[in-house]
């Protein structure tokens, strides 16, 4: 097997790329656009650019939509509120470890 | 092969009616949904749940699994009756909602081949041209090397099928510039490295989550970076200037007079770089008493003890 070398860079992606990585249609991610579970940068649909991290946003709620019987618009609200319960989750786990640092918990 | 209980998966009762089958199947894919939650074996949950349902929301599935007796138990060995499902007949009206992964060994000696969609990955006529499906894959950074930049040797384990069909890994060695300044939970496309596509169509996208490996010393909060930092008790009454250690090499840090125990300081841009401007580091101060283990020290407490008015308890009504 050959090595192969990959260069780890901010990429962007297009509508096109996107909708195909998440394997729908282009008509479906404008409905995930719509609802704001992915936000495009550029304002002209032509120019729109995606970041790697809207990949995971859109098929977590293509997948929680598809599981739980809940449409667009509820996907992205608990899209939303998984990312800001990890976030949190993450802050505890922070000040939790700073605490033991200090000798406080 | 294994006998399942879909009843006690459900945790429904054998005479439950189909709407309460549907309530018990909601909650429990709430649950266990694995973009939701957090317990270790919910893929596994969440695919034994759909799977119950499959069964149990089709009435002809359901009629069909509740010939086969009450008295079978979960994880018990079994083999299907021979002509168990004469009798019945199978319109297979819907994979819609419960089953997307794979069913297991039980479902499919029952159902297999009962109207089941096409798998997934395959749903394109032989023929067709078809993208490969992407690959994930978590990628271990050190934080020195998260605030450097680096290259890294990666070696991915990737199932595969062999010509003869059986599934295999094979190890992956991978090449991946780490750019300055990565931040845990960033993800990383690498256009053409997942699965291979079929009948001539493009290979599918490897996909990196970045996680930063824990350090002895830091801990960070995306850019920011926070450091527990020991100083004596004077050194606190007092004000000092000591040395403290950042990702960037040592920096003089001056400990206000005063300072309390938890106290944070920040060091403006000395985090991890990002593009709007670097982190911080925020010093944590921790206030550390000398033991009283020489004659000494122990004379210095006991003078500490007599001359200074302090009541730590101050708050608390004091003594």
């Amino acid at each position: 097997m050959p090595r192969k070398r990959q260069t780890l860079t901010e990429e962007l992606l297009t509508l096109a790329e996107l909708s195909r990585c998440c394997d729908v249609a282009a008509e479906k991610m404008l409905m995930l656009i719509a609802e704001g579970v992915v936000t495009p940068l550029g304002r002209r649909q032509r120019e729109w650019r995606f970041d790697v991290d809207d990949v995971r946003r859109a098929r977590s709620a293509l997948r929680l939509e598809r599981d739980l019987g809940i449409n667009c618009a509820g996907a992205a609200l608990a899209v939303d509120l998984l990312d800001e319960t990890r976030r949190l989750r993450e802050r505890v786990r922070l000040l939790e470890n700073l605490l033991k640092g200090v000798g406080t918990l | 092969m294994d006998y399942k209980d879909y009843y006690a998966v459900m945790g429904v009762a054998r005479d439950a009616t189909q709407d309460e089958i549907k309530r018990a199947y909601r909650k429990l894919a709430r649950k266990y949904h694995p973009d939701v939650s957090k317990e270790p074996d919910a893929e596994q949950r969440f695919k034994d749940v759909g799977e119950a349902y499959e069964v149990l929301k089709d009435p002809e599935k359901r009629a069909a699994y509740d010939q086969l007796g009450k008295d079978w138990k979960g994880g018990e060995e079994f083999r299907p009756p021979p002509g168990w499902d004469s009798g019945f007949e199978f319109s297979g009206g819907g994979y819609t909602e419960g089953g997307h992964g794979d069913f297991s060994d039980f479902f499919e000696a029952l159902f297999g081949g009962m109207g089941r969609g096409q798998p997934r990955g395959f749903r394109q006529t032989a023929r067709q041209p078809g993208r490969g499906e992407d690959h994930h894959a978590a990628v271990e950074v050190a934080l020195e090397d998260a605030f450097n930049g680096a290259t890294l040797a990666l070696q991915l384990r990737v199932p595969e099928y062999d010509a003869s069909g059986h599934l295999t890994t094979r190890d992956r060695k991978l090449q991946v510039k780490v750019p300055k300044g990565v931040t845990a939970g960033k993800r990383i496309r690498l256009p053409g490295q997942g699965a291979p596509g079929f009948n001539g169509g493009p290979a599918g996208d490897l996909f990196l989550e970045v996680q930063i490996r824990p350090h002895p010393l830091y801990e960070v909060d995306g850019s920011d970076v926070f450091l527990t930092l020991p100083v004596a008790p004077w050194e606190a009454a007092l004000g000092a200037k000591v040395p403290v250690p950042t990702l960037g090499g040592k920096v003089d840090v001056t400990i206000p007079r005063g300072a309390r125990s938890g106290q944070k300081l920040r060091l403006k841009g000395r985090g991890l770089p990002a593009p709007g401007g670097s982190g911080d580091q925020f010093v944590v101060l921790q206030i550390v008493t000398p033991p009283a283990d020489s004659e000494q020290a122990k004379a210095l407490y006991e003078q500490m003890a007599r001359e200074l008015a302090f009541d730590p308890r101050a708050r608390l009504g004091g003594g």
